[in-house]
């Protein structure tokens, strides 16, 4: 039952955009169908998700034998765990697509994105759901290129075109470690299923594994280092695929990392501590350089190392508890980096989603060009400050509850008697606090600066709110981040389920306080309830009046008075810039009548601009040399062909 | 059954009644220091009560925002406090992990407080809260830091054990740490809740102000709610610092209580005079300051390491 109803599901997201190609081009029926579509395979792949929970807990009898194609294809634990975000989330962003990218607007690309948009959709199901190398590369291969081409969708601009190459290139890299990781387990299995590996295998191919799939899925999940490909391609991509990008790609590689670490065998304590090491930096380093982004979606890409960093650290904590034999660590750890995944999932689509919003009605990304937004659109502020709010980790949202439960295991590990390895909880759980409060810092950041105050340019004036189509998933996403905050418990079942994977007996419940922190987030919003209540009451009795704002008895302030994005990100840019490395252009104002003078001032990529991009130019230089060998020529190439047949018979 | 029901009580008359005084304190000290006679000890509440009684003037810039500010952050840390021990009483909730409860909460509370500064479309106040929040998240690893030692010591992450009666003991074990720590969070204590050296809030001088600034444009009802959530604010961080620095209890519940509130005037006259002998910082060395107060408690948890 459960396989029927996912291969149902991947085949009705792969065609959900099929019937607008042979339709009119500007046809919105044709993709209001695909976004129905995949709806429909969004609720499939739910239904599949409870089917094989009440099968494996003996409710439900297996009765309907797998077909062929997708034989051998159940679903354990964390396969249910990874597809339920992804049918939420690729249903929503089809729907906001239809408000976003509507066909009737963008003849020559609004088919492609809905086609591709159901294909990555398909795609993703399909990694999940196989227990094969054939159907896992498979998938891998249509998620990997249909992302292609929904970042390159404007490909008529240049910087577009640079992202999606570079996008290009990661992704290959990726399924370059892919191919030899299958390779290897297949060396040593003598089987293409997955499995665990068995205990004949020699270290040394247990750690080359291991890095292959840090390395390869790392690129994927957009791990410091190796991100360098992710901020440009969420930043040029339609925002609905921005936000499945961030909301679902990137965790596609913490769920292979998941899968190959669980199958490895004799797990290594530096394992962890690499894992614990990498995601504090990938946190740190994406929360600092969020910081000093001037565009909108790039500051959000680079939040996402942050979080992908947040659930590394869960990672590491997890893998660092295996090793040392402390179960409850690798339970606090794994289910820590788990919801992680979820509620990532669900404010980073969300905070996507809305500033996709700001993007549709202002036409702009730049943070300092918009401004006041709040009032002309009511709705997308209140789901940016949700997602904001979320995302920084505070109660009562769900973000606070995953980073309790990595906290949780941060110091549990703090608290570790023997040996040394306490220090790595004792140093991780300060840094992760400082990324916290440096969230924190950033989100005010945008939100001030783009739905505060007074707008700032004529097309933020003018902005009006999104369409129902884009406010109806972004409801959906606020609902699911407030609903997490409030009764984590709820998802005990699944996520005990989930974790069982790697260790049997695992029960959250025993070593975290859901139950408390739920009171607690609704303490808090009735607290906060009865105190508006009060003031209300207070400000209607005692009366109010309006002014324009005190700026020091400046009677006419203009919004070109207001603190910048920049400004208020200065002291902490500043601090940092030993890693942001800032680029600053100034014309100086000269003479005694100046006229003109300007400052403006970009970071950059640390490990883009300073290390890949000089690595990749020297390397440029090097192969220019083998260029010789392409002159062109036809008859050339027939020889080399035949230099390189006669090489081979020889050898 | 009664005893704790009466203890309950006086738990939550000092937790929620208590804090404006401790602001007066400081006040009485610095005036003495400065010769002057000050205002009356009960001023603050006069002040809190006017303010409920007045109108408000609200800029035309603002939205619910606006107002979300002081609702959010009183709420936070009145949710905060309840997870507290004054003194030897331990706290009224507690769970594990109920210190990062504490910590996001604060978080919480800046995130609102800084939006509803920006909402006023304010050079000033958007300086004002730029300031808050990059030295707010400096302050976290101080703060952080000696968290984690008490968590090491105790072994436990909730704030009710790990202020407990083990405290105690753990002062003759490792009593290194355990002072850096209690210097640092006097750092943080000072930052967080604006005092001087880091801030000073009698300066009517919008460019040199970091918290008050961002409530420039607040008034009425409204500003009681912000001036009295910082009271709350200041109390809290003073009862933990209190605790971390004096964990004693007699066995006396009412000389427990005692103790506590002798604890707390002890450290208001000390920020007192503090505020009567120290110059404000230069801006730019503020970071520095706060760097030094986190790197002196990631040093006693080194110590710990022994």
């Amino acid at each position: 039952m459960t396989q029927v109803l996912l291969v149902l599901a991947i085949l009705l997201a792969l065609c959900s955009g099929a019937p607008a190609l042979v339709g009119p081009r500007l046809s919105g029926g044709r993709q209001r169908l695909a976004a129905g579509l995949n709806v429909l395979a969004g609720v499939l792949a739910l239904c599949a998700v409870a089917v094989s929970a009440l099968e494996d807990a003996g409710i439900v009898p297996l009765t309907v034998t797998a077909p062929w194609l997708m034989r051998g294809c159940g679903l354990d634990g964390m396969q249910r765990w990874f597809i339920v975000p992804i049918a939420v989330l690729g249903p929503c962003a089809s729907v906001y697509g239809v408000g976003y990218w509507p066909q009737a607007s963008h003849p020559e690309n609004g088919r492609k994105v809905s086609l591709f948009l159901g294909m990555m959709f398909a795609g993703l199901l399909t990694i999940v759901c196989s227990r094969n190398t054939w159907p896992f590369l498979f998938g891998w291969e249509a998620m990997a290129l249909s992302a292609f081409f929904l970042v390159a969708t404007e490909d008529d601009d240049p910087a577009v075109r640079r992202a999606s190459w570079h996008y290009l290139v990661a992704t290959h890299c990726t399924t370059l470690s892919l191919f030899a990781i299958f390779a290897l387990m297949r060396a040593e299995t003598g089987t293409f299923n997955f499995g665990p590996l068995p205990d004949t295998v020699p270290i040394g191919t247990s750690n080359g594994l291991f890095l292959l799939a840090l390395f390869g899925f790392g690129i994927k999940a957009g791990v410091f280092g190796v991100h360098v490909w992710l901020p440009s391609a969420h930043a040029s991509a339609p925002s609905h695929v921005s936000a499945m990008l961030s909301g679902f790609v990137l965790k596609i590689g913490i769920f292979g990392l998941l899968r190959v670490l669980l199958w490895l065998p004799h797990p290594q304590l530096w394992w962890g501590g690499v894992l614990l090491g990498l995601g504090t930096v990938s946190a740190l380093y994406g929360v600092v350089a969020a910081l000093g982004q001037h565009d909108l979606k790039r500051l959000l890409a680079y939040h996402s190392v942050e979080n992908i960093g947040i659930i590394l650290m869960g990672l590491g904590v997890g893998l660092l508890g295996r090793s040392l034999g402390r179960t409850d660590l690798l339970v606090l750890g794994l289910s820590g980096a788990l919801l992680h995944v979820w509620n990532h999932c669900f404010f980073k689509s969300l905070l996507f989603f809305s500033a996709g919003s700001v993007v549709h009605a202002a036409h702009t990304r730049t943070i300092d060009d918009l401004g006041g937004l709040l009032r002309s659109m009511p709705w997308t502020g209140l789901a940016f400050l949700v997602g904001a709010v979320a995302i920084c980790g505070l109660p009562p949202l769900n973000g606070f509850v995953s980073e309790l439960l990595v906290y949780l295991g941060l110091l549990r590990l703090a608290t570790h008697q023997t040996g040394l390895h306490w220090l790595a909880g004792a140093l991780a759980a300060p840094a992760l606090a400082l990324v916290g409060a440096l969230a924190v810092a950033c989100f005010v950041k945008v939100l001030g600066a783009v739905f505060l105050g007074e707008p700032r340019t004529a097309a933020a004036r003018h902005a009006t709110e999104a369409p129902r189509s884009m406010r109806v998933p972004m409801a959906i996403l606020a609902g699911l981040c407030l609903a997490i905050g409030l009764a984590s418990p709820l998802l005990e079942p699944l996520l005990d389920g989930a974790v069982a994977t790697w260790t049997p007996h695992a029960h959250v419940r025993l070593l975290a306080p859901l139950g408390s922190v739920s009171l607690a987030a609704a303490a808090l919003l009735l607290l906060i309830a009865l105190l508006a209540l009060w003031l209300g009451r207070r400000l209607r009795k005692s009366g109010s009046a309006g002014a324009v704002t005190w700026d020091c008895g400046y009677a006419l302030p203009t919004s070109r008075m207001q603190y910048t994005a920049a400004s208020f990100a200065d002291i902490l840019t500043g601090l940092f810039g030993w890693v942001l490395k800032p680029i600053n252009h100034v014309t100086f104002p000269s003479g005694p009548f100046p006229r003109r003078a300007s400052f403006s001032s970009h970071v950059t990529d640390i490990a883009f601009d300073h290390v890949i991009q000089p690595l990749a130019d020297r390397g440029f230089d090097a192969m220019q040399r083998l260029r010789t060998l392409q002159s062109g020529h036809t008859q050339a190439y027939i020889v080399y062909i035949f230099v390189a047949l006669t090489a081979l018979l020889w050898w | 059954m009664l005893q704790d029901a009466v203890h309950t009580l006086i738990h939550l008359l000092v937790a929620f009644l208590l804090p404006p005084a401790l602001g007066s304190v400081i006040a009485r000290t610095k005036a003495v220091v400065a010769g002057r006679a000050g205002p009356p000890l009960l001023q603050p509440y006069y002040d809190l009560a006017r303010l409920c009684r007045k109108g408000s003037v609200f800029s035309k810039t603002t939205t619910w925002m606006f107002k979300a500010g002081p609702v959010v952050s009183l709420a936070s840390s009145m949710l905060a406090v309840l997870f507290i021990p004054l003194g030897a009483h331990g706290p009224l909730f507690g769970f594990s992990g109920d210190v990062l409860l504490l910590v996001y909460l604060f978080g919480l509370g800046r995130f609102f407080t800084a939006s509803a500064a920006l909402d006023t479309g304010s050079a000033f106040e958007g300086m004002g809260a730029a300031r808050e929040v990059s030295y707010a998240a400096l302050a976290e690893p101080a703060f952080f830091f000696g968290l984690i030692v008490l968590c090491r010591i105790t072994g436990s992450a909730e704030l009710g054990v790990m202020l407990g009666p083990s405290l105690g003991a753990a002062w003759i074990a490792a009593s290194a740490p355990l002072a850096m720590v209690c210097v640092a969070w006097m750092v943080v204590l000072l930052v967080e809740n604006s005092r001087v050296p880091f801030d000073d809030p009698r300066t009517h001088l919008e460019l040199t102000m970091v918290h008050e600034v961002m409530v420039l444009d607040h008034s009425g009802p409204a500003f009681g709610l912000i001036q009295y959530g910082a009271a709350v604010k200041l109390q809290l961080y003073a009862a933990i610092l209190v605790r971390a620095a004096l964990p004693i209890s007699t066995g006396n519940a009412w000389l427990d209580w005692l103790v506590f509130v002798a604890g707390l005037a002890a450290l208001a006259i000390a920020i007192g005079l503090c505020e009567s002998t120290l110059a404000r910082l230069r801006l730019t060395g503020i970071p520095k300051f706060l760097v030094g107060a986190g790197l002196a408690s990631a040093f006693a948890v080194i110590l710990l390491a022994r």
